[in-house]
């Protein structure tokens, strides 16, 4: 295992080259959900509003 | 074909079916590529444990300028045939690709500081891909810009359509002059040249990135449907409230 981590001493290049995939990866991910649920409750609180009037 | 797809309604339901698939094969796919790149592929005979960057480096690279691609055909769909869809496919394309090429650039860094002694050399590849991440930002500077909707569409997609030429000099630039960049290994007239224990895990992660690119951009794109008819029931709601304060 701390073999495995060590990266035979390339471990400061390959492992943050992984680090910056998770980012961004799950930045753009995480970016296109929230998106979505905040346009989905404008949405419906407009809808709601709509249709008290 | 073009107008059939057009139709928003019709792709709302179409991604909306399709959706829980991407992204189930996405997770599928990395769960697969990601143990293959960091555990059981073998390290190289020359760049060691380094040639790990590869499974991240190469599909950043190839999603980068698949989604510029894609980017510069939305644009051209949309420039001859005005369908919304299209711009909202390219305005989807373009953050995605942007992260991508940034992606691929830092990677790349890291993979090159080790094995050529440099973080960064102005060669034709490095500099070329550093032009695809500037077009990308530009087009989304130019689209930021720009007030009136339909201008701000027509102009980003003549911008993307321009830099659709940095594409082919991206991949040849291996070719064409003097780099420290390797040649193409993978996507080569007379087959690949990379070993078949790194050329698997690799594909598995390319695939994994596109089908991922996919399920964000039509999740994008659903969201900005959306966005707009937001947009216009609170317009008709503005005008109506307007109407009757008048009264």
């Amino acid at each position: 295992m701390t073999e495995w981590l060590g990266m035979d001493g390339y471990a400061a290049f390959v492992w943050p080259a992984y680090l910056l995939t998770l980012v961004c990866v799950g930045g753009l991910v995480l970016h296109a959900v929230l998106r979505r649920r905040a346009t989905a409750k404008r949405l419906a609180e407009l809808e709601q509003v709509e249709g008290e009037a | 074909m073009w107008s059939y797809f057009a139709n928003p309604e019709r792709f709302d339901r179409l991604a909306a079916a399709m959706l829980p698939w991407t992204w189930g094969l996405t997770v599928l796919l990395f769960a697969i590529g990601l143990p293959w790149a960091l555990v059981f592929s073998p390290a190289d005979y020359q760049q060691s444990e380094t040639v790990r960057i590869m499974y991240v480096h190469v599909p950043a690279a190839w999603l980068a300028m698949a989604a510029y691609a894609g980017l510069g055909v939305s644009s051209f769909v949309y420039f001859i045939w005005r369908h919304n869809l299209a711009d909202l496919a390219a305005r989807a394309l373009a953050p995605a690709g942007a992260v991508f090429a940034f992606l691929c650039l830092v990677t790349g860094a890291l993979w090159g500081r080790p094995m050529w002694g440099a973080w960064w050399v102005w060669d034709a590849r490095l500099t070329s891909m550093l032009v695809l991440f500037l077009l990308y930002l530009g087009y989304m500077a130019l689209r930021g810009a720009i007030e009136d909707e339909k201008l701000r569409a027509r102009a980003g997609s003549i911008l993307a359509m321009a830099g659709l030429i940095n594409l082919p000099i991206i991949k040849f630039s291996v070719d064409w002059w003097n780099t420290l960049h390797q040649p193409a290994s993978v996507i080569r007239f007379d087959g690949p040249t990379i070993h078949a224990s790194k050329l698997w895990p690799l594909s598995i992660m390319a695939l994994a990135f596109t089908v991922l690119l996919t399920a964000l951009v039509l999740t994008t794109m659903r969201t900005m449907i959306v966005e707009r008819r937001l947009e216009r029931l609170e317009r008709q709601r503005e005008s109506r409230l307007e109407a009757e304060a008048a009264l």
